[in-house]
């Protein structure tokens, strides 16, 4: 989409569109011809891995609207008519509920390939951004979708997720009733949350063309961080990483059709094949897996609104990650302080999940009671969320900005090319086994 | 470091024990039975969904509805009374004979009156009660769920099933029991306000309003399977399996060839990939 186009028109007809609209030209110079740092590993695939989720949920979501009933009396059941009567009603909607945790898993995986690498470092700020816009769309999409078949945990979801903007100050009762169409969440809310659930998809691919965008001005950042530097750095984009990506893609379809044939409720929650019923709230009410360590947050704070301002600022936080990183080095293959304090980050999320899934004043260690302080026993899920979304912030607002002045990384090297080389695979027996270690 | 490795394997042990120290409040953990359609290449068993279906007409169906359910479902591919004769299940006899022995409320399409007529293959299961208020009304309070989707709303459905059947016992003394109630170890609830033992040792489970409602030789089978409460309970979770899962026999013979396609694919590009980089050093 930039710099240098080796493009060239072939028949006729290529050499009349080109010169009125250059599709060919663009589709050739991004997917074909674009060049690509030859060093990517596999967690490079997850961009690929996700543009095909998002066209799976687009099309298996499109066939799903036209058999859903955004009503309350009959959204239930026509979910499970599209199960029972729709001709593999079972198989789209299957895929369409399994995407969304598929979509999720590749979205993570993606986002903490760029946080290990500093893909979002200088020139790819903006491409950083974008990709947070899209995690949030992706956000308010997933949990409109999972309030759509109307079973209990739809519902009483939407009702404490929608609740949490009642703690704004003043203007938070006026939101909440505006965002339900009404007092309660209700039919209105459900109808509009179908609109919404439908339009907001086509946003997310308009924000994913952006994204690619902004992608191919600078070009892909890579497993050692070090510009590009000439044309033996890079590989074209075709056949070296279709193909590659291609390979990844099938093996993630593999496990995305292991949930969607063989355990197709695993992700989701029994509950939510009990019909919505507003006097009945179920015992616990849990988010879809991905939320959960976000809920974490939210719970963890006493306050409800300092618990949503909180619960808002993890996300709000990345956007201004490419300005808390005060370190030049982009790849924490360099940086082995910044390294160990990444994968606390990366077990401090999973810990936030797992405590989201759980009972706040359960004890984490089961039967050790200790003391309380505060308001909780020490040994219970909710210290352990305040720890860990402790650890979270201080991760973005602590460690990254201080880390950089005051680490000393590791040489890196002159251009991709020189580890490539030099990569234990390639060099004769005996070399250095760990290529990061090299200068 | 001897020190932190004790540490460490106490808490090792302490994460192991974790579900067998039972938090109050909790149900039982479901009993273990297999059934045939388990496993990525699981049948449901048709002689046992129809056993099964006649558990549910003859026992459940007095108070529970199955609102999602149609006589033809009984037909169709993969069902109790599915025969490959009839691939259009609205055709099927056996089905129809079973339908037509239901009267189902109707408009007269001639004078509007209400009626009442033989039910066909395409009419829904009708509901033992008219409203949630009548059915409350005749259940003590309580309302029998409707039971379409019973094996997929609770965790590990069928076992579930199977366990809530067969699990009612005597409660524990030092349990009271409300009237019109009964003690259930796998029902979901809490039982800690009327448990006056020690309340490290609250039992587990909740209280259900169904009183048991299967015993020895409750229904007859017509294939001379024993009528035991276990293989009566077992049956009628089969057969709500199937109806909470009509598709699931498709839907694994279908990822069967999914995942071979799929594997061979990747087994394809894999090889593609490795001819394509060969020469790139990376």
């Amino acid at each position: 989409m930039s710099g240098h186009s080796n493009y060239e028109p072939k028949t006729g007809i290529e050499r009349w569109l080109d010169v009125r609209l250059p599709v060919v030209r663009l589709a050739y110079d991004s997917i074909i011809d674009f060049p690509t740092p030859k060093n990517l590993n596999y967690w490079w695939t997850f961009g690929g891995i996700l543009a095909v989720c998002l066209g799976i949920q687009l099309v298996t979501g499109i066939v799903l609207a036209m058999h859903y009933v955004p009503h309350v009396d009959h959204a239930f059941a026509s979910v499970e008519r599209i199960m029972r009567d729709v001709n593999y009603g079972w198989l789209i909607r299957y895929m369409h509920a399994n995407g969304a945790s598929m979509f999720f898993i590749a979205v993570y995986i993606h986002m903490f390939r760029g946080l290990y690498y500093g893909s979002y470092k200088a020139p790819r700020e903006v491409l950083w951004i974008l990709g947070c816009v899209i995690y949030l769309l992706m956000m308010a999409t997933a949990f409109m979708g999972y309030v759509l078949p109307w079973g209990q945990m739809s519902f009483h979801g939407a009702v404490v997720i929608t609740n949490l903007f009642g703690a704004l100050p003043i203007v938070g009762e006026a939101i909440t009733t505006w965002l339900w169409g009404g007092f309660a969440v209700d039919n209105p809310t459900l109808n509009r949350f179908f609109s919404l659930h439908f339009l907001l998809p086509f946003m997310i691919a308009g924000v994913v063309g952006l994204h690619i965008w902004a992608l191919h001005v600078p070009g892909n950042n890579n497993p050692t961080g070090v510009n590009v530097k000439s044309k033996e750095d890079t590989v074209p984009f075709h056949p070296y990483y279709t193909v590659k990506d291609g390979f990844a893609i099938v093996v993630f379809m593999i496990m995305f059709a292991t949930f969607v044939f063989y355990n197709p409720n695993a992700l989701g929650h029994a509950d939510n094949y009990i019909p919505a019923n507003p006097l009945v709230t179920p015992a616990h009410i849990v988010p879809e897996w991905y939320f959960l360590p976000f809920y974490a947050i939210l719970r963890a704070v006493p306050d409800k609104l300092g618990g949503v301002i909180l619960m808002f600022g993890a996300i709000a936080v990345m956007f201004v990650l490419p300005w808390l990183d005060t370190s030049k080095v982009r790849s924490m293959r360099y940086r082995p302080t910044a390294k160990l304090y990444f994968f606390i980050f990366v077990l401090a999320c999973l810990i936030l999940g797992y405590c989201g899934g759980k009972l706040p004043d359960d004890h984490v260690i089961p039967g050790l009671s200790t003391f309380t302080l505060i308001d909780a026993d020490l040994n219970s899920f909710v210290w352990l969320s305040r720890f860990a979304a402790l650890y979270y912030f201080a991760y973005f607002l602590v460690v990254l900005p201080v880390l950089g002045l005051t680490e000393t990384p590791l040489p890196q090297p002159e251009s991709i090319s020189a580890p490539v080389l030099s990569h234990p695979a390639n060099a004769p027996a005996g070399a250095a086994a760990s290529p990061e270690k090299r200068g | 470091m001897l020190r932190k490795g004790i540490a460490l394997a106490a808490f090792g042990l302490a994460i192991l024990a974790a579900p067998a120290a039972l938090a109050a409040g909790g149900a039982a953990p479901v009993k273990h039975v297999e059934f045939s359609f388990e496993g990525p290449f699981g049948k449901f068993d048709q002689a046992q969904l129809q056993r099964g279906y006649k558990v549910y007409r003859e026992v459940c169906s007095a108070c529970h509805s199955m609102n999602l359910m149609s006589f033809r479902n009984l037909g169709q591919k993969g069902g109790p009374f599915f025969d490959p004769k009839y691939p259009n299940p609205n055709d099927n006899p056996y089905v129809k004979s079973i339908a037509a022995e239901y009267q189902i409320k109707d408009i007269d399409s001639e004078t509007g009156d209400v009626i009442e007529r033989p039910g066909t293959s395409a009419d829904r299961f009708p509901s033992p009660f008219p409203n949630e208020p009548a059915a409350r009304a005749s259940n003590g309070g309580a309302m029998p769920p409707d039971l379409s989707v019973m094996a997929k709303a609770r965790h590990h459905g069928p076992q579930y099933i199977y366990s809530l059947l067969t699990g009612y016992q005597d409660p524990p003394a030092g349990l009271k029991v409300g009237v019109g109630q009964h003690y259930n170890p796998f029902m979901a609830g809490d039982v800690t306000a009327s448990w006056s033992g020690p309340h490290d040792k609250v039992p587990p489970g909740g209280f259900i309003a169904m009183a048991p409602p299967l015993a020895a030789g409750q229904v007859t089978f017509d294939d001379g399977t024993k009528s035991t409460l276990e293989n009566q309970a077992k049956d009628v979770a089969a057969f709500l399996t199937w109806a909470s899962e009509p598709k699931m026999q498709e839907r694994k013979a279908f990822g069967m060839a999914a995942m071979i396609y799929l594997l061979i694919f990747a087994g394809l590009l894999y090889v593609s990939y490795r001819k394509i980089w060969k020469n790139v050093a990376h």
